[in-house]
């Protein structure tokens, strides 16, 4: 098993108290799976991803246990994850445009790193430029700074750069959110083609976008103010959604060919809560069609079928 | 980064640096307004026996020529505010207005305010001040301030105009300008209160450095030809061999008012980036 | 790159056009004329004398039109005349500055390089460690907002007349006439000490609170945080944080000279130090005016040389500039 979270809780420390931002989760990502991470702004998502790799303050780490390649993942220890930096976790972050040093060669850049990591720049020269080609970056960018190329191609340099030295889990945070359509495809597919050559063992592709996610992803992951939602394969989840936020979230996408003058795009009315003092009980209680008196209890996370999780008491087994 | 007037009040109010920071200045403009009531003599008055180190009598002390330090020095530290609040405002403003008309109009407007802006900054404004106020029988405390806030404008000009460049892209700006706003009114409404803080930091920067400056100039002996400011004071006392005569109470007060009250600045000017700005606040 | 450096000495080029016509305005259209009353004051024929007039002639005379006087003005400048002086007659004011620059060059460079390396590695050093940093930022800040003739009468009170150790005025002692001897060096060093002291600590206080800001300002950017989520020791971290601050702090540098002038100014004066400050302020007290203006340009010149090989440097380094993506105009 590439990935085992066990009831991971981060919060965020504020001034007014701590936002309780990944509340309970739990959830096991396979050799060779790409997992997408869903859900809407400020459900936790991206913290969670950030947390696996770089927990630092405000991030808190309160409870909760990270198995990657079956041995513990020391997440809450600062100094002892630098050894799973980049070698067993790694990560194409949200800023990846801005994230390489303006006024530094991208080859020194990236010798200075697989330095430190007790790796040869030179030794690996072939490999990299091998690399370079699966992005669409000609190996003479090499020689550039990162001021000299576009926003896009710095992000596909580090889409390179992170993966050198082959992670067994691989971060993918919001990456394709400011592209247009034509460049998201392009970077999907690469993330696909890393994971089909063994490049990356498993991916999480953390996104809002639920329509790339189905192009990519094997299974998906709906979280939701912190907490899980739902859990199943890609096709399960688009077809047969099962929780009421999921089922509302796969509506509301629009459909190619379907004017709005036929059947208008319907959203999900309200917000959701706040996480500073989240509600009693399930989180989507408020804004759920089918919510009653049970859901002021918080429901658990049940494995309806093989593969296939979801948090609702509406559903399953669990009736009323 | 619209604040609420409370939020800001709140991290003001509770930022270490500013509260010292505004606490000695507080204590020295209290002095400057009413020290002069507690002084027993003018300035320029023969006060007692020259050469006397501070007693009951003479608080600070008295120069080689018998004047009461203490004076010189409460009616000296009103200058030095007035020099650093009408130099200041003024360097202030003509930065305001050169950087954001530049930064606003861009185009030749700015290339030609920014050359102009480089010449002014190139030139040491001390040599420059030196030509002019050479040759000037006659100069006030407000002739003086209005010298160093004609040179000292530069740097905010460049400053205030890359804030300008920043801000005139972002949406909102852009909004009221599809909406059919009229330019004047997207500076007052829009742009301005975005900058106000970034504003009055600037102000307490010059403020400080109008100071420094006049304190310079008095000492040279191109300040005021009449009344007493602090740097006139550290002039004559050098002039007058204080040093060599161990008279330290007529030369070391004076600088330690100036860096005390500058240092103050400095420090508020900190603190209130600080609060301004909640990605330096301290959890 | 060219089109940058281009750009910068247009700049100094017309700088320097404007302050030397700023210097042969002023006297014109001040009230009263004090080029004449001060040829009266020295109003002895000698064959010096008759020098002095005949560069006041061309250069003022008011019988002369006032375009003509310009253009002598400029051509006397180029032929390194540049008047007499009166208040060290009859020296030329050329061979006066000429005399006193090696000193103000013995003493300003090292202070200012020195105080920007130093202030450098202190600021990028306090930005790391967060105690250290509370207590020593409010060190800089009082030693930044510290006048210069204030530190420079602080030092001279406590090292020279209460513990007597240096010397306090002068750049050698009166016995001693300059020459290459230790002797000599010594004694002009012991001069020396205190007018670079002051000028060290204040300029280091600026420099090392910029430097920290600039290192904190680094290392919060977002190529800091990828590099640090790849797992780079805070060593390299810490270095290319170095590397990028220090840009901006060469630029700042340029845009100091101008202050430091002023600095430098008055700290001659403390220590009656013979540099071009100190032969600014005789002049202003002497109303030698060709003294003054002479120092003036002197001045002007010397900060527009530093400011453009400052710019060199920064070319060089900075490799923005060089592929013409600097987002600066002018």
């Amino acid at each position: 098993m590439a990935l085992k979270i066990k009831d991971l809780r981060i919060y965020y420390q504020t001034l007014r108290g701590d936002v309780k931002a990944v509340d309970g989760i739990s959830f096991q990502v396979k050799d060779g799976e790409i997992m997408g991470l869903a859900g809407e702004s400020g459900c936790g998502k991206s913290t969670l991803s950030n947390a696996l790799i770089l927990l630092k303050p405000p991030m808190k780490y309160i409870s909760g246990e990270v198995f990657l390649n079956d041995k513990k993942l020391p997440i809450d220890n600062y100094e002892a994850m630098r050894a799973n930096r980049f070698r067993g976790v790694s990560i194409i972050p949200q800023y990846a445009m801005n994230a390489l040093n303006p006024i530094r060669k991208l080859k020194q850049i990236i010798s200075d790193l697989l330095e430190h990591h007790g790796e040869s720049f030179v030794k690996m020269r072939d490999m990299i430029e091998e690399r370079l080609k699966l992005v669409e970056l000609d190996e003479k960018v090499l020689d550039l700074y990162p001021i000299e190329l576009s926003g896009g191609m710095n992000q596909r340099m580090v889409m390179v750069i992170s993966t050198l030295l082959n992670p067994s889990l691989l971060l993918a945070d919001e990456i394709t959110s400011a592209l247009d359509v034509s460049s998201q495809k392009a970077v999907s597919k690469m993330i696909v083609e890393f994971r089909d050559r063994k490049i990356v063992r498993s991916v999480i592709f953390v996104t809002h976008d639920i329509s790339i996610l189905y192009q990519v992803a094997d299974s998906i992951m709906i979280m939701y103010a912190g907490k899980q939602v739902e859990r199943a394969p890609t096709e399960t989840i688009v077809k047969n959604p099962l929780h009421p936020y999921t089922k509302l979230l796969i509506s509301s996408l629009p459909e190619v060919g379907i004017k709005y003058s036929q059947a208008p795009l319907k959203g999900i009315p309200g917000r959701p809560p706040e996480l500073l003092n989240p509600p009693e009980g399930c989180r989507f209680k408020d804004r759920c069609p089918v919510a009653s008196e049970k859901c002021d209890e918080e429901p658990p996370l049940v494995e309806i079928e093989p593969g296939h999780q979801v948090a609702c008491w509406k559903v399953g087994a669990i009736d009323d | 980064m619209k604040f609420r007037k409370s939020e800001i009040l709140f991290f003001a109010l509770r930022n270490t640096k500013l509260r010292i920071g505004v606490f000695i200045v507080a204590l020295f403009a209290f002095l400057a307004i009413f020290g002069p009531y507690f002084a027993k003599y003018e300035p320029q008055d023969f006060a007692g026996p020259g050469y006397n180190p501070p007693s009951g009598e003479y608080w600070l002390g008295t120069t080689t020529f018998g004047r009461d330090v203490f004076s010189q020095f409460v009616y000296g530290l009103r200058s030095t505010f007035l020099v650093g609040f009408v130099g200041g405002s003024i360097a202030t403003f003509i930065g305001l207005f050169v950087g954001f008309l530049s930064g606003y109009k861009g185009g030749l407007a700015d290339e030609l305010l920014m050359m102009f802006t480089n010449i002014v900054l190139v030139i040491p404004t001390m040599a420059l001040l030196i030509i002019l106020a050479a040759y000037l029988k006659y100069r006030g405390v407000f002739l003086e301030s209005v010298f160093i806030g004609f040179t000292a404008w530069p740097w905010t000009a460049r400053a205030v105009r890359s804030q300008t460049l920043s801000l005139k892209t972002r949406e909102f700006v852009n909004l009221a300008r599809i909406t059919g706003m009229k330019p004047l009114k997207i500076i007052v409404v829009e742009i301005l209160p975005n900058m106000l803080s970034y504003v009055f930091m600037v102000f307490i920067l010059q403020f400080g450095g109008a100071i420094l400056t006049a304190a310079t100039l008095d000492f040279i002996g191109l300040g005021p030809t009449q009344g007493i400011s602090l740097g006139l004071m550290m002039q004559q006392a050098v002039l007058w061999n204080a040093i060599q005569l161990g008279m330290w109470w007529w030369a070391v007060p004076p600088g330690i008012a100036i860096t005390a009250i500058v240092g103050a600045m400095y420090f508020m000017n900190t603190g209130l980036d600080e609060v301004f700005n909640p990605k330096l606040r301290e959890m | 790159m060219g089109k940058y450096l281009r750009r910068k000495i247009i700049i100094y080029l017309l700088t320097f056009f404007f302050a030397v016509t700023i210097d042969w305005v002023i006297p014109r259209f001040m009230p009263g004329d004090p080029i004449r009353t001060l040829l009266s004051r020295a109003a002895m024929r000698t064959e010096a004398m008759d020098l002095l007039y005949n560069y006041y002639n061309k250069v003022f005379s008011l019988d002369l039109p006032l375009w003509k006087q310009y253009v002598n003005f400029w051509v006397s400048l180029f032929k390194g005349d540049l008047g007499t002086s009166v208040y060290l007659f009859p020296s030329p004011v050329f061979e006066v500055i000429k005399r006193a620059v090696p000193y103000d060059i013995l003493l300003l460079v090292p202070a200012i390089l020195l105080s920007w390396i130093a202030g450098n590695k202190f600021g990028a050093f306090a930005a790391r460690k967060k105690r250290l940093d509370n207590t020593i930022l409010p060190i800089w800040y009082v030693i930044t907002a510290t006048p210069y003739m204030w530190l420079g009468i602080l030092l001279a009170w406590v090292f020279g007349v209460v513990l007597g150790i240096f010397p306090i005025s002068g750049a050698y002692s009166f016995s001693m006439s300059p020459s290459l001897s230790w002797e000599f060096i010594w004694d002009y060093l012991k001069h020396w000490i205190l007018p670079f002291g002051s000028l060290f600590i204040v300029q280091l206080g600026g420099w090392a609170i910029g430097m920290r800001n600039m290192i904190i300002y680094e290392l919060e950017s977002e190529y800091s945080r990828y590099m640090e989520a790849m797992g780079a020791p805070a060593k390299l971290i810490r270095k290319y944080a170095f590397r990028n601050a220090v840009l901006p702090q060469i630029t700042g540098l340029a845009l100091q000279l101008g202050v430091i002038v002023a600095g430098a100014l008055a700290t001659e004066v403390v220590f009656s130090y013979p540099g071009i400050g100190y032969l600014l302020l005789q002049g202003i007290l002497n109303g030698d005016y060709f003294l003054i203006q002479g120092c003036f340009l002197f001045i002007i010149l010397g900060v527009l040389i530093a400011n453009f090989f400052i710019d060199i440097i920064y070319v060089i380094v900075d490799p923005r500039v060089r592929r013409g993506m600097s987002g600066e105009t002018a």
